[in-house]
């Protein structure tokens, strides 16, 4: 866990391909691996994607259109100077500094925006899961060694004790 | 403060009769320390987005160094598991949190619901041991200290959550075990706790309690065909740190909904009062001798608790 704060504080790959879509051409691959720590980054297949779906399905209202009636109030046919998940998704949505701001700030209307890690995959999951996508961690994911002893902790003190005997 | 006109006195059957015949002398106690502070941080965790990836259990067992598991967390087998009575999994000396899963009628998937210590407002642990191992802190977390604790189990009985649990690693030095908010490592450092920061959906939302009671009802505004219109703990005894949201009904996703909005056992706080007479007249002999041949065998042991916060 530390070293996902850690990350969290300290690995900022930029997905530049992301950052300079709203002005150029969609990107085709993007790799998503700002957070990557139990599980390897993430190939995303924008183009495919595209196909799929419409902009505003993932990108909210940054695209321009928005179906959305929440966001449509203030940003309906307005782009944004970046479509990039992270530019708007916090990796660290629970640092005590933001939640520090978030309580000064009492007329703010965003009380409740998921950081990036919930942005992508409440994005991608609940998608898939309606659609009948792909829902498995290591569907999109491989899962790291790391990551591999994190979810099975009892895997590591076994194989010692069973080389003790 | 709101919390005030929850302290009425209740009379229950919990307190034992050591209480009840103590405890109107002692009223005058209860001054307001136990009505959670202004500061308490707290999570609203949203039963509609957890999707039962274990991943909070795999990141509590890490961060608190419990025993590893038998079975790997993405073994998904453990959601049919069930014990005495049809009861699903609960938390223990070596599980500060476990998920469950819920089929609930008309549900078109199933729902998840992961359970820990509530860390209530009004800590029912808290106000039944005598020995005043816990401690809940400003940050909102209840803690405690284990070299204090003389393994009667009363906050066993007294949580309304039955949260509390003992590790019997050594007969002679029974310790209590449960999530305590990761207040050591995180939480006073104003962090979220481990499972908080790893739950990929974001199911799990850290903040100020009160903040966390107006997402929870903007939520419920924005989508009121998504939730049950309730914000689980947020009067249930009194106010816990953690609540909940679900899209189906509390009762038929492991909640107990018929609490009253009372501290479980408010009464206990005039027992807390009345602590250095019932010790002279209940449990001294036995306290007693156990504290100090504890004191005198764990004195310096390490512990992750520290009952001098408050
Ligand atoms: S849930 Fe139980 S153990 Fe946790 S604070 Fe409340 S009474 Fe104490
Ligand atoms: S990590 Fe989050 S989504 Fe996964 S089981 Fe825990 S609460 Fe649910």
């Amino acid at each position: 866990m530390r070293l996902l704060v850690t990350s969290l504080f300290g690995i900022f790959l930029t997905l530049a391909a992301a950052g300079l879509a709203s002005a150029a051409a969609p990107p085709g691959m993007v790799t998503l691996d700002t957070l990557s720590e139990h599980f390897a980054g993430v190939s995303f297949d924008h183009q495919l994607h595209q196909d799929l779906a419409t902009c505003d399905k993932c990108h909210h209202h940054t695209t321009g259109e928005t179906a959305e009636p929440q966001c449509a109030g203030c940003h309906q046919g307005r782009t944004t100077a970046t479509v990039a998940c992270r530019d708007c998704h916090s990796t660290q949505p629970f640092s005590a500094a933001f939640i520090r701001e978030k309580e000064r700030d009492r007329g703010r209307y965003h009380i409740d925006k998921p950081g990036l890690k919930a942005a992508y995959h409440r994005n991608c999951f609940n998608c898939h899961e309606e659609s009948g996508g792909p829902t498995g961690c290591e569907d999109c994911h491989a899962k790291t060694p790391a990551g591999t002893v994190f979810y099975n902790p009892g895997s590591q003190s076994a194989k010692p004790a069973a080389g003790a005997h | 403060m709101s919390g005030m006109s929850r302290r009425k006195f209740l009379v229950t059957s919990l307190a034992g009769s050591a209480a009840v015949t103590l405890a109107p002398a002692c009223k005058a106690m209860a001054s307001g320390s136990f009505e959670g502070y202004p500061d308490g941080m707290g999570v609203l965790v949203d039963l509609t987005r957890c999707i039962g990836c274990r991943s909070c259990e795999a990141a509590c067992n890490k961060e608190q160094g419990l025993a590893p598991p038998a079975q790997s967390f993405e073994d998904k087998s453990v959601f049919d598991q069930t014990f005495h009575g049809g009861q699903k999994r609960r938390t223990d000396e070596n599980a500060y949190t476990v998920v469950n899963r819920y089929d609930p009628e008309g549900a078109t998937k199933p729902v998840y619901r992961k359970s820990q210590c509530n860390h209530c407002n009004e800590p029912a642990c808290l106000t039944s041991c005598f020995v005043n191992a816990y401690t809940k802190t400003r940050e909102g977390a209840v803690i405690y200290n284990s070299k204090v604790c003389v393994g009667c189990r009363n906050c066993m009985i007294a949580c309304p959550f039955q949260v509390p649990a003992y590790s019997y690693s050594s007969a002679f030095n029974p310790m209590i075990k449960k999530c305590i908010f990761c207040y050591e490592t995180r939480l006073k450092n104003g962090q979220p706790p481990a499972c908080v920061g790893i739950c990929p959906q974001e199911a799990l939302t850290f903040g100020y309690r009160d903040e966390l009671l107006k997402i929870g009802r903007a939520r419920i505004k924005a989508n009121p065909d998504r939730y049950v219109d309730h914000i689980y703990g947020e009067s249930e005894v009194g106010g816990t740190a953690w609540m909940y949201l679900s899209s189906a009904p509390f009762e038929q996703v492991g909640f107990d909904t018929t609490m009253g909005k009372e501290p479980i056992i408010n009464n206990v706080k005039d027992f807390l009062g009345t602590v250095p007479m019932v010790l002279a007249i209940w449990p001294a002999l036995f306290t007693g001798f156990h504290l100090l041949a504890k004191r005198q065998e764990h004195g310096t042991e390490g512990d992750h608790s520290n009952n001098e916060e408050s």
